[in-house]
C-alpha cells in the first residue's frame, strides 16, 4: 500500500512536470506549427533569474523569473520565428535547434557551465506522511499547482475571447484570420504563455533537483517533446495527457523494471515514441486542423 | 523549382549531358584535394582541424544523401555514426587490448582483428543493417513526425550504446584505438562519399525520391512508391555516416558516447542546412563553411593579430561559440535555402549561359521538348 501511494505520488508529480512542459510546447505550436525546442532555455533561464534574485524574498524571485522568460520567448519569436513563419515546419524546427544553441551558449559564456546549487522552495523540504508513505510536500505542491494551472488554463481558453481566439486560431490560422483574429497578437500570447508556463516548470523542476546549469531544461524539455508527440502535438488535452502518460511510464519503469535493464529506461520511452507515431502518427488525441490536405 | 530537377535530368542520354553533370562533383573533389594540399603545408594543429573537417564532410553527405533527395528530416545520423564508430573499433582493436577494457566482450568479438583499413567499411555496413532494420517502420512518417522518431532513434542508439557496458564499455570511454586516420585517408574518404552520393542522386530511385520531395501526392500519381526509396536512401546515408563514425573514432583514438549525442546532431544538421539541403555542393560547403568560420571564431578567441596593421583582433572565450550559433540562425533567417541554394545543376546553367549568349535560339527551344517527356 505504502509502495503504491509513494508510486502514484511520484508519477503525478514527475507528470505533472512533463504535462506542463508539454502544454508550453503545445500552446506555440498548436497556432504557429512551430515545435519549439528552445522551450528549454525559457527554463533553464528562468532558473538562473531565481538563482541571481534568490537572496530577495521568493515572491519576487519568481515574479522577476516570469518577467524574463516571457520576455526570452517574445525575443525569440520577434527576433527568430517571425520571420520564419512562412517557412515549412522543418525549417522552424531546425531554426527552434538554433535559437536553443545560441541561448545556451551565451548562459555558458555568461555564467559559466558550472552547476550552481539553488532551493527556490525552501519551506517545502520537509517530507509528510500520508498512510505511512514518506512523500516530499515538494511533489504534493507540484500536483497541487500543476491541478490549478490545468484548470486556470481550461477557463482562460473556454471563457475569454481571447481565449477563444487562440482555440480559433489553433484550429485553423487562415480561417481566424479572416474573421479578425490578429495573428501577431495570438502568437505572441502563445509565447508569453508559453514563457510562464517555463517558469513556473522551472521554479518546481529547480527545486527538485537542487541546482541549475546551463543545460537544465533540455532533459526535462526532450521528455516532453516526447509527451506532446505521444499525446498530439498541437492539441492540449494530448499535451497533459502525453505528460502524465509519460510520467506514470517512467516512474513505472524505474520502479518495476530488473535492475540490469534500468539504465535503458530512457530508450524505451523513445521506443514507445516510435510506435506511438507510427499507429497514430498525429498522436493519442489529435489536434484538429492537423491533417494535410491535397 | 518544382519542374527543374526533373526536366533537366530526362534530357541525360549522351554522355557529353553526363559529363556537364558531373562538372559540380568534379569541382568539389578539386577543391577537397586543394583543401587537402594546402593543409599538408600547415601546422600540426591545422591539420588536425582539417581531417575533422574533412570527416564532417562525410557525415554530411551521408546526412545529404538521405534528407537531400527525399526532403524528409533526419536526425539519427549521428547515432549511425556511433554505431559505425564502435563497430570500426571492436573489430580492428587489437585482442589484447580489448581483453583489458572490455573483458566481457563475447568470445568471436573478442578475438577478432580485421585491418585497420576495412574498419569504417564494417562500420558503415553494420550502420547500414541497422538502418534497413529500422528505417523499413520508420521511412513511412514525414514532416514533424519523421523528425521526432528520428530524434527518437538517435537517443535510443545513444542510451543502449552508452549502457552496454560489455561491448562498448558504456559511460567510460573506449581508449587505445589506433589513430590511423591521417588527411589522406580522411580526404579520400570525404571524396569517395562525395562520388558515392553523386552516383546515387542519378539513379532513377534518386530521381524518383526527388520527385516525391517536391510532390508526394503527384509522386505517388505517376506510380512511385515512396517508401521502399525512402528506405534505401536511409540505408545508403546510415553507410556513409557509419563510415564517417569509424573515420572519427580512428582519429581521435578514444571514443566516447557524449561525443554522439545532442551537439553533434544539431550541429551536422545546420551544416547541411546552411550549406543547402538540397544540393551536393550545398553539404560540402556547408560542412566546410562551419568549420572555416569556427576556425576563424577561435583565433579570434586567441587573439588574431592583423598582418601590417598591428591591430590585435580578441574576444573572451566563449563568444566564438555564441558568435557561430548567431550567425547559423542569420543564414537560417535570411537564406532558408542555404548558401548554395537548392540544385547542384549550376555547371549546367554555367554551361548553358555561354551556349546561350552564342545561339540564343536553339538553346532555348531545346528546352520545352525535354518538358513534354
Amino acid at each position: 500500500m505504502t509502495g503504491l501511494i509513494q508510486i502514484t505520488m511520484d508519477a503525478l508529480s514527475l507528470g505533472g512536470l512533463y504535462a506542463l512542459t508539454a502544454l508550453g510546447i503545445g500552446i506555440v505550436f498548436s497556432v504557429m506549427r512551430l515545435a519549439n525546442f528552445a522551450h528549454a532555455e525559457l527554463v533553464t533561464c528562468a532558473a538562473y533569474a531565481l538563482l541571481a534574485l534568490s537572496g530577495h524574498p521568493t515572491v519576487m524571485a519568481m515574479a522577476g523569473a516570469l518577467l524574463l522568460a516571457m520576455a526570452l520567448a517574445v525575443l525569440t519569436e520577434r527576433a527568430a520565428f517571425r520571420p520564419l513563419r512562412k517557412a515549412d515546419p522543418a525549417t522552424m524546427l531546425i531554426a527552434s535547434f538554433t535559437v536553443s544553441m545560441l541561448i545556451q551558449k551565451i548562459l555558458v559564456f555568461a555564467v559559466g557551465s558550472r552547476v550552481k546549487p539553488l532551493d527556490p522552495l525552501p519551506a517545502l523540504s520537509q517530507p509528510v506522511w500520508i498512510a505511512g508513505a514518506q512523500i516530499s510536500q515538494l511533489k504534493i505542491a507540484t500536483i497541487v499547482i500543476c491541478a490549478v494551472l490545468l484548470a486556470a488554463l481550461v477557463v482562460f481558453l473556454r471563457r475569454t475571447s481571447i481565449g477563444l481566439q487562440m482555440r480559433a486560431a489553433a484550429e485553423d490560422f487562415t480561417m481566424s484570420q479572416l474573421v479578425g483574429v490578429r495573428a501577431n497578437q495570438v502568437i505572441v500570447l502563445a509565447f508569453v504563455l508559453s514563457g510562464a508556463l517555463a517558469t513556473i516548470v522551472a521554479v518546481l523542476f529547480a527545486a527538485q533537483m537542487g541546482f541549475v546549469q546551463p543545460r537544465l531544461g533540455l532533459p526535462l524539455v526532450l521528455t516532453a517533446f516526447v509527451a506532446a508527440v505521444i499525446g498530439g502535438l498541437g492539441s492540449l488535452p494530448g499535451a497533459v495527457l502525453g505528460g502524465f502518460l509519460v510520467g506514470a511510464a517512467s516512474t513505472l519503469l524505474q520502479s518495476l523494471l530488473p535492475s540490469d535493464l534500468r539504465p535503458f529506461r530512457e530508450a524505451f520511452l523513445f521506443l514507445a515514441v516510435i510506435v506511438v507515431l507510427l499507429i497514430k502518427p498525429n498522436g493519442l488525441l489529435p489536434a484538429r486542423g492537423m491533417k494535410e490536405r491535397v | 523549382m518544382a519542374t527543374s530537377g526533373y526536366e533537366l535530368r530526362s534530357e541525360v542520354n549522351t554522355l557529353q549531358q553526363l559529363l556537364v553533370r558531373a562538372v559540380p562533383m568534379l569541382a568539389l573533389l578539386i577543391g577537397l584535394l586543394g583543401v587537402m594540399f594546402l593543409a599538408e603545408m600547415g601546422d600540426v594543429v591545422t591539420q588536425r582541424r582539417v581531417i575533422l573537417c574533412l570527416i564532417n564532410v562525410t557525415v554530411v553527405v551521408g546526412l545529404y544523401t538521405f534528407m537531400g533527395n527525399s526532403g524528409v528530416l533526419n536526425f539519427s545520423a549521428v547515432g549511425f555514426m556511433a554505431i559505425g564508430a564502435y563497430t570500426a573499433a571492436l573489430v580492428t582493436m587489437q585482442p589484447m587490448l580489448k581483453n583489458t577494457f572490455l573483458p566481457d566482450l563475447p568470445a568471436w568479438l573478442a578475438a577478432t582483428q580485421l585491418p585497420l583499413v576495412a574498419g569504417p567499411f564494417i562500420g558503415g555496413l553494420v550502420a547500414a543493417c541497422v538502418a534497413l532494420v529500422v528505417g523499413t517502420p520508420i521511412m513511412r512518417l514525414s514532416g514533424i513526425a519523421a523528425g521526432i522518431a528520428t530524434f527518437a532513434l538517435m537517443f535510443i542508439v545513444y542510451v543502449v550504446l552508452g549502457n552496454w557496458n560489455s561491448v562498448t564499455g558504456g559511460q567510460t570511454s573506449l581508449m587505445g584505438l589506433k589513430t590511423w586516420v591521417n588527411l589522406w585517408a580522411a580526404g579520400l574518404f570525404a571524396m569517395g562519399a562525395v562520388v558515392l552520393a553523386w552516383l546515387y542522386q542519378n539513379t532513377r530511385w534518386a530521381l524518383a525520391l526527388q520527385a516525391s520531395r517536391e510532390d508526394a501526392v503527384a509522386a505517388m500519381g505517376s506510380g512511385i512508391r515512396i517508401v521502399p526509396l525512402r528506405v534505401g536512401a536511409f540505408v545508403l546515408s546510415a553507410f556513409i555516416c557509419g563510415m564517417g563514425g569509424g573515420l572519427y573514432g580512428h582519429f581521435q583514438g578514444t571514443l566516447r558516447i557524449e561525443n554522439f549525442f545532442l551537439d553533434p546532431t544539431f550541429l551536422y544538421v545546420v551544416m547541411l542546412i546552411v550549406g543547402g539541403m538540397r544540393s551536393l555542393s550545398g553539404a560540402v560547403l556547408g560542412a566546410v563553411c562551419v568549420a572555416a568560420l569556427a576556425e576563424a571564431l577561435r583565433q579570434v578567441e586567441i587573439g588574431l593579430s592583423i598582418p601590417g596593421t598591428g591591430v590585435t583582433l580578441s574576444a573572451p572565450a566563449g563568444l566564438a561559440d555564441v558568435a557561430l550559433a548567431a550567425l547559423m540562425l542569420i543564414v537560417l533567417i535570411y537564406r532558408p535555402q542555404g548558401i548554395v541554394g537548392g540544385s547542384d545543376n549550376w555547371g549546367e546553367k554555367f554551361l548553358n549561359r555561354r551556349a546561350t549568349a552564342g545561339r540564343p535560339a536553339v538553346a532555348e527551344a531545346s528546352r520545352p521538348a525535354g518538358e513534354t517527356t
